[in-house]
């Protein structure tokens, strides 16, 4: 069954069309990677699915509801963000700031909130900063705790945007093992990303987008051993000159 | 008959100046809520309400505080509301406090960065939720140096309610110095007085503004 359905999405800035006729299905507990070269729509259209974004014309239903104004408070609960700048509060602690998003939405006692808190946080492997504030923690520490507090509400759904292109290379493994943890015990995810030796082994299926439209998409090996059109092609080819 | 300035005069002067920060606590106190209101209306998602708040801040900001307290004093009479002074003179410095803390906290609430918003949005925190859990609270550092800047100008423009007649401190000068004909010690004494209350706010302001300056 579908936990995100886009059909025929369409999305302009200004003039630009930066998401023409978007279809994409993603089915219950598979991992998608969208890849594709910068500016091919990638981000936005993973900031449509929650609603960051207003979309032109077509239409998302994610986690059973249909992405318009009045329905993303439910959209919202049921799809977690993780984004390339981590965006936590730095004015709350690891702890608090996992917390926060149970007791404005859930309305989950303080102290409730605060246990969950602490237990998703040793799911990412960061009981041990619990109290410590997002700027004395590292890149890949402040982007773990994002992960928990993307995981606080329970969603159905992890969208992850580029979340280690702001990593120093030494900490994009411990973020990656995370993601691969969640991917193994069966979340759904959609991540756009640039570290295509994840993609390959962490997802099920891969979406090449080019120019605002889904241009190829099938198994890993699928698309960089055998890529049939020529834009993918020459995306696979750069990768490995690259690599 | 002319006295002397003693210390009965300076004790006529002290009790006068509770007047004055009577007036000072409560413009801010009033004029901080409403303040708050207008702040809110200026960065909300909703453009009426937006163009509401520039029209409040416009007109108390591009009018003077002096024909403010006229218009109050003689206004509210006019409609049988309050003759009385310190009423009118509240109601004035809360009109003038909210225009000026609404335009500051607006500042301090649009320098939050858009992650913000962007991180507690896709929470699903409604404007409210993002402004109270996320936005306003990381504001509020920035916003405190201005808003006790402002305050240093609430209290001295307090002065002004003298012209229609309350009796708070520089009111209570210009009548000692009626007794006393020594406008120099007078007015000199009450420039202290003022100073002697805005001086360490000031200060604080400072202090504040260093302080918020390493912490960001």
């Amino acid at each position: 069954m579908s936990i995100i359905e886009i059909e025929s999405l369409q999305k302009r800035f200004g003039a630009a069309t930066v998401l023409d006729g978007i279809d994409l299905e993603v089915a219950e507990g598979e991992v998608v990677a969208i890849i594709g070269r910068s500016g091919s729509g990638k981000s936005t259209l993973l900031r449509c699915i929650n609603g960051l974004e207003t979309i032109d014309g077509g239409r998302i239903v994610a986690a059973g509801f249909p992405v318009q104004p009045s329905r993303l408070r439910e959209v919202r609960r049921s799809v977690g963000m993780i984004f390339q700048s981590f965006n936590l509060f730095p004015h709350l602690t690891a702890l608090e700031n996992v917390a926060l998003p149970q007791i404005v939405m859930n309305k989950t006692p303080r102290a409730k909130a605060r246990e969950n808190a602490a237990r998703l946080l040793a799911r990412v492997n960061l009981s041990g900063r619990a109290q410590a504030y997002p700027g004395n923690l590292s890149g890949g520490q402040q982007q773990r705790v994002a992960i928990a507090r993307a995981l606080a509400l329970e969603p159905r759904v992890l969208l992850c945007d580029e979340i280690t292109s702001a990593l120093d290379p030494e900490m994009v493994g411990e973020v990656l093992d995370v993601i691969a943890e969640l991917a193994r015990g069966g979340m759904t995810m959609l991540l756009v990303t640039h570290e295509m030796g994840f993609a390959r082994q962490a997802a099920d299926r891969l979406v090449f987008m080019n120019d605002g439209k889904v241009c190829e998409q099938g198994t890993p090996a699928s698309l960089f051993d055998r890529p049939q059109t020529a834009a993918l092609q020459q995306f696979v080819q750069s990768i490995r000159n690259a690599g | 008959m002319i006295r002397e300035f003693g210390l009965v005069e300076f004790l006529y002067l002290v009790s006068a100046m509770k007047w004055t920060l009577a007036l000072s606590l409560l413009a801010f106190v009033c004029g901080g809520l409403l303040g708050l209101v207008v702040a809110l209306l200026r960065v909300a998602p909703v453009a009426p309400l937006r163009w509401l708040a520039i029209a409040w801040i416009q007109t108390f900001q591009s009018t003077p505080l002096l024909m403010l307290l006229f218009l109050m004093f003689f206004g509210l009479a006019l409609f049988g509301l309050s003759q009385d002074a310190f009423v009118s003179v509240t109601v004035a410095l809360t009109c003038y406090a909210s225009a000026y803390f609404g335009e500051i906290w607006r500042g301090a609430i649009q320098a939050v960065p858009q992650t913000q918003w962007q991180g507690s949005a896709a929470l699903g925190f409604t404007f409210l939720e993002q402004m109270r859990h996320v936005i306003l609270p990381q504001s509020v550092r920035i916003a405190t140096p201005p808003t006790v800047g402002f305050m240093v100008q609430l209290i001295k423009n307090t002065s002004l309610a003298s012209i229609i007649g309350f009796n708070e401190l520089t009111y209570a000068a210009q009548y000692i110095n009626n007794l006393t004909l020594k406008p120099i010690l007078i007015y000199g004494t009450v420039g202290a007085m003022y100073f002697a209350v805005c001086f360490p706010l000031y200060l604080l302001s400072r202090r504040l503004e260093v302080k918020f300056r390493v912490d960001h």
